[in-house]
């Protein structure tokens, strides 16, 4: 219990979490009032100290080897606010850091406004939104109050919607009302359940709340509510509808976004509620069901990516499938193999957020080259876009799971903990899953390879830099698998549920 | 039955109606509407429990209140996100069915025709 009295205080370093969150979003504001073509070199200058502010948060982490805290303004739970960043905080802030700095780099190209051109909508919209998404995910991930949470993902949301329509098409606008639609019942959903747990329990303080809380009707139908409406948000088969229309259609920049990072932030509600503040009283059959809608989702996904006709849309399927692997985490970490389950999860959301990216980047890439992407017509790619197409197939190999890839890794831990805890069928899941995602991966880079029609020129030369990034971020996803060899289990810092004496 | 009791489940009905209007109105017009409901419900539910610390001998609970208005702001600043996106998606298409004409199922078809 010295733990949870020692929650209230701040840490050393523990304004760092409230940077992380203002620098973001005072970019966004900073960026708006000159606009046009300031806004660019606004968001590159944000960027470039968010980046230093978010190393630094994991050099402290490394370093205390406990969880930063920050109390705002002074106040401790459960009347005050506090921020929290353990292990699992830092390692998707620091992925999140890395994929908004690719997207940038590739969007100076899609979004740049070089001397010359006209400012427009779209490019200022963009860069704006751009920050906004990544403020809001450092909120989402440092919370340390469900209703901070609820007022992260609204913010999420608010971000995310408007990049779906960034073009203004009628097709666009049509899916990023369907996308705000699902989000907004999802968060009502949401709010209903902390007003509930408010009402019984008298605190917001995640970890305050999980030493009070206990089972009980009041308490299931919380996490009922709570779990829905994230499930909604998350598009989690089989409220997944949304998902492909607004991922597809979005520009490749803000698809990136959209599919790598903003899916995650209420991935990651639904963990800190199912291991952080439900932890000991969920489990058993309804962690099985919401595993078994992971397996559905793995299954249909994957079916339904190989059917499509056009490449961005089977990677917005490809999405819905990844996300299944996301929710296998729960029947294992709810079981004595919580560790190993819950780090497999976390690198399961770290390395397809980084080959997500790099393949709706590579995507946009290959749309521009050719003018379309339709998949019966890639051939001539490979001859045109030699790094990009590396880039998508080691992405592909990251979402297969193949050696040494982060997606290896993580469905190797997932793997494991799943057979040490007897529940061999998300196995089974897993290895079909890998196999239908070799399908498609594989039937996009052989019918790029095709030489090109003789006399075919590419539409567009892109810019060199570009096909740079896209090709670094997906060897980060291909590498980081390598992080076996750490010393230490980062994910697994200041975590409450283990005793701090436990810690290196 | 006491205040707290008419309330809360007045709070559950409108909770309900909302959520059922949000899923079989194919327009997204009374799908807002339907989410405001919802919203007015969960609110209403919040005010209850603040309501409840009057109970325990304070003069009503004042974190409820707190959370409340900026779920208000929040749920206020959505709708007319929305509102925003239906109206440029009128000026885009002259429709505002969210039920296309090529996603449209068989027993839609006749719902959309009427929306348009």
């Amino acid at each position: 219990m010295t733990t949870l009295a020692l929650t209230g205080q701040s840490t050393p370093g523990g304004l760092l979490l409230a940077l992380a969150v203002l620098l973001p979003f005072a970019g966004m504001l900073a960026g708006l009032a000159p606009g046009g073509r300031h806004a660019q070199r606004v968001a590159w200058a944000t960027i470039v100290l968010g980046i230093g502010i978010v190393l630094e948060i994991a050099a402290r982490l490394l370093v205390s080897g406990d969880a930063l805290r920050y109390a705002l303004g002074g106040w401790a739970p459960p009347l005050g606010v506090v921020l929290r960043a353990d292990g699992l905080s830092v390692c998707m802030m620091l992925v999140v850091a890395v994929v908004v700095g690719a997207v940038a780099i590739y969007a100076n190209g899609d979004f740049g406004t070089p001397p010359g051109t006209r400012e427009a909508r779209a490019p200022l919209a963009f860069w704006l939104l751009l920050l906004a998404v990544w403020g809001a995910l450092n909120l989402v991930f440092v919370s340390g109050d469900i209703f901070t949470l609820y007022v992260a993902l609204e913010l999420l949301t608010f971000a995310g919607v408007p990049l779906v329509s960034l073009d203004g098409r009628a097709e666009t606008l049509q899916a990023a009302l369907r996308y705000l639609l699902y989000a907004l019942i999802g968060s009502m959903l949401y709010l209903l359940g902390v007003f509930l747990l408010y009402g019984a329990y008298g605190t917001l303080d995640i970890a305050l709340l999980a030493g009070r809380i206990g089972p009980g009707p009041l308490a299931w139908t919380a996490v009922a509510l709570m779990t829905a409406g994230m499930l909604a948000k998350t598009a989690l088969f089989p409220l997944h509808l949304w998902l492909p229309p607004a991922h597809a259609g979005a520009p490749a920049a803000a698809s990136a976004l959209l599919s790598a990072l903003v899916v995650k932030g209420s991935w990651f509600v639904v963990v800190r509620l199912w291991v952080d503040v439900f932890g000991g009283m969920v489990g058993g059959s309804v962690a099985q069901l919401l595993a078994g809608l992971g397996a559905m989702a793995i299954l249909f996904g994957n079916v339904v990516a190989l059917r499509q006709v056009r490449l961005k849309l089977l990677i917005a399927y490809s999405t819905v499938a990844q996300i299944g692997y996301l929710f296998l985490l729960f029947p294992l970490a709810a079981q004595h193999e919580s560790t190993r389950a819950v780090t497999g999860g976390l690198l399961q959301a770290i390395s397809h957020a980084s080959a997500k990216a790099a393949m709706f980047l590579a995507a946009g890439l290959i749309y521009s080259t050719l003018g379309h992407d339709r998949l019966a017509d890639l051939r001539g790619a490979a001859r045109a876009l030699p790094m990009t197409l590396t880039a998508f197939a080691l992405a592909g190999a990251t979402l297969i799971g193949l050696p040494p890839s982060g997606g290896f890794l993580a469905k190797w831990l997932l793997m494991s903990a799943a057979l040490a805890t007897g529940q061999w069928w998300w196995a089974l899941v897993m290895l079909l899953g890998g196999l239908l995602t070799s399908v498609y991966v594989f039937m996009v880079v052989v019918r790029a390879m095709e030489p090109a029609a003789p006399g075919w020129s590419p539409k567009k030369q892109v810019p060199r830099y570009q096909q740079f990034a896209v090709l670094g971020l997906a060897t980060c996803s291909f590498l980081l698998g390598l992080a076996v060899l750490l010393p230490v289990d980062v994910a697994q810092i200041g975590r409450t549920v283990i005793p701090q004496a436990g810690m290196p | 039955m006491n205040v707290s009791q008419l309330f809360g489940l007045t709070a559950a009905a409108l909770v309900g109606l909302g959520v059922y209007g949000l899923i079989v109105n194919p327009q997204p017009l009374r799908k807002v509407l339907a989410f405001n409901l919802t919203g007015n419900g969960v609110f209403l539910a919040c005010a209850v429990i603040a309501h409840r610390g009057a109970g325990a001998g304070m003069s009503g609970d004042p974190v409820p209140q707190a959370l409340l208005i900026t779920a208000i702001v929040v749920s206020f600043a959505a709708s007319a996100l929305a509102v925003g996106l239906m109206l440029r998606r009128f000026a885009e298409t002259g429709t505002n069915s969210l039920a296309a004409a090529d996603d449209a199922a068989p027993g839609e078809a006749r719902t959309n025709a009427e929306a348009r």
